[in-house]
């Protein structure tokens, strides 16, 4: 065997990582492994830099300091041991950000194309699948996050929650090995909230590796394997949800849970 | 005195013919200069820094002086370096260089319009620039642009008449004769004003029409 298997490798690997936007440090030396097939929650407060860690992990944000690893592949940058961080071509960045898939607080569904479009569209363009297939393959994908009876309509059309659930389609068309979730609910009211959070269940429950950034720390504390609890861009706590959640409890946790003690996470405290 | 309008009906045939040089430099310039905007945007967007600032110059440079003046430098200036246009040649290259700087502004603020998140997730899926410039960004600007295009266009019906000036036979040009030979001055203009006015309300239903044909493609509420 020439190559090892990808499960040798962690799904992500973040390795030293920090990113300044001008004066401001958002990240400081974040390192992190996200497991393969397993759901890793990042919390924390507005601010904590969790957004721009999950940004970075895209390569919408180019960290400034440090690599990160997709299945052992480096994205964007890499760098051998004390050496500088060169960077990689768009092919390579492409190729290696194709195991990626992105999902967004505010959908970013393309207002000018159904449903139906929004899905197929990559595989028409970026994979080149001709558009009978593409579109066959779009329409699995509608169907598994229950809106096929939805594939002709616009954004415009839907819901908040059924916008999100066809942005997750689009992101599932590529076949991504490994899904991230920034802020998928945030913009939903609680109603639909649920059924985003129940196709992610069911992402979750097909052995998807996923990592979402989110506020519903029920979802966290309930689908995760893996939390991190990220504050003042510092990787505070890394853990499972009993080793996090479990007393005694980080004093700077218990402060943020606090917080939620009237949204739902009674259960955790 | 008394308003009189038979001196025009006379002209009827004379007046149907101006009319269409009118409309006709209006369409075939308005095209002219959406097209030529859509580049000069694409340019100023995508373009390297030496382009961008040829261009920025260029559109600074006819908005900043008055559609008259242009026109006499290209008419009575162009001769001297070597461009020496007819009437209606020339007619129809300043309608499309003066509209095509505001189209190509109007254009740019739609791209900038362009929630940055649309771009983003198209990066995410594996699409090139190219693909990401002409299956998102262009479309999704054509639907922002819209009303002040039409705006625009409306705008450029009207700036026509200052073709008038370089001897241009459209209708103003032949109100305005009419008007001196005839004294009939306000009728003359009356008619010229009722119709810019009615092309102007055509357009713009038009225009409206087409808004609403879209609208199930705007932005989603989020």
């Amino acid at each position: 065997m020439t190559t090892a298997p990808i499960s040798a490798h962690p799904a992500i690997s973040v390795r030293g990582v920090s990113k300044r936007f001008g004066q401001t440090e958002v990240l400081h030396g974040i390192d992190l492994d996200i497991p393969q097939g397993q759901v890793t929650c990042v919390i924390g407060p507005s601010g904590s830099g969790k957004s721009t860690l999950l940004r970075c992990m895209a390569f919408l944000e180019e960290a400034t300091e440090g690599t990160i690893l997709i299945n052992g592949e480096p994205l964007g940058f890499s760098q051998a041991m004390g050496a500088a961080r060169v960077r990689l071509s768009p092919e390579r960045i492409r190729a290696v950000r194709a195991n990626i898939g992105m999902c967004f607080q505010q959908f970013n569904l393309w207002p000018h194309m159904t449903a139906l479009g929004n899905v197929s569209e990559a595989l028409k363009t970026a994979r080149g699948v001709p558009k009978a297939q593409a579109e066959e393959r779009a329409m699995a994908q509608l169907r598994k996050v229950g809106l096929e009876d939805r594939a002709g309509h616009y954004p415009s059309q839907l819901s908040g929650g059924q916008q999100q659930r066809v942005a997750i389609a689009r992101a599932l068309a590529c076949e991504p090995k490994i899904m991230l979730f920034d802020e998928p609910t945030s913009s939903l009211d609680p109603e639909l909230t649920g059924e985003v959070l129940k196709v992610m269940r069911d992402l979750a429950a097909d052995g998807m590796t996923m990592v979402v950034v989110s506020h519903e720390i029920g979802f966290a504390a309930s689908v995760a394997n893996r939390i991190t609890f990220l504050d003042e861009g510092k990787l505070l706590l890394h853990g499972t949800p009993a080793e996090v959640f479990g007393k005694p409890r980080h004093p700077r946790l218990d402060q943020f849970l606090d917080t939620y003690l009237d949204r739902g996470a009674a259960m955790l405290v | 005195m008394i308003i009189d309008f038979t001196h025009i009906i006379e002209q009827l045939p004379e007046l149907v013919r101006s009319m269409g040089v009118t409309l006709a430099i209006w369409l075939v310039g308005t095209a002219g200069a959406l097209v030529l905007g859509f580049f000069v945007a694409l340019g100023l967007r995508f373009g390297s820094r030496l382009v961008r600032w040829l261009l920025y110059f260029y559109v600074e440079l006819i908005r900043g002086t008055p559609f008259l003046v242009q026109l006499f430098l290209l008419y009575y200036g162009g001769p001297f370096i070597g461009i020496a246009l007819d009437p209606i040649p020339a007619g129809l290259l300043g309608v499309t260089v003066y509209g095509a700087a505001y189209f190509s502004e109007i254009f740019r603020a739609g791209f900038d319009a362009i929630p940055r998140g649309h771009v983003e997730a198209a990066q995410c899926l594996g699409l090139s620039r190219m693909q990401i410039i002409f299956r998102i960004e262009v479309p999704e600007m054509t639907m922002l642009v819209l009303p002040p295009a039409v705006n625009m266009t409306v705008i450029l019906l009207k700036e026509t008449a200052v073709l008038s000036i370089i001897t241009v036979p459209e209708l103003t040009f032949l109100m305005q004769a009419i008007g001196s030979q005839q004294y009939a001055f306000v009728e003359a203009m009356a008619v010229l004003a009722c119709f810019y006015w009615a092309m102007v309300s055509i357009t713009g239903r038009i225009g409206k029409a087409f808004e609403q044909k879209l609208s199930k493609f705007t932005f989603a509420h989020t």
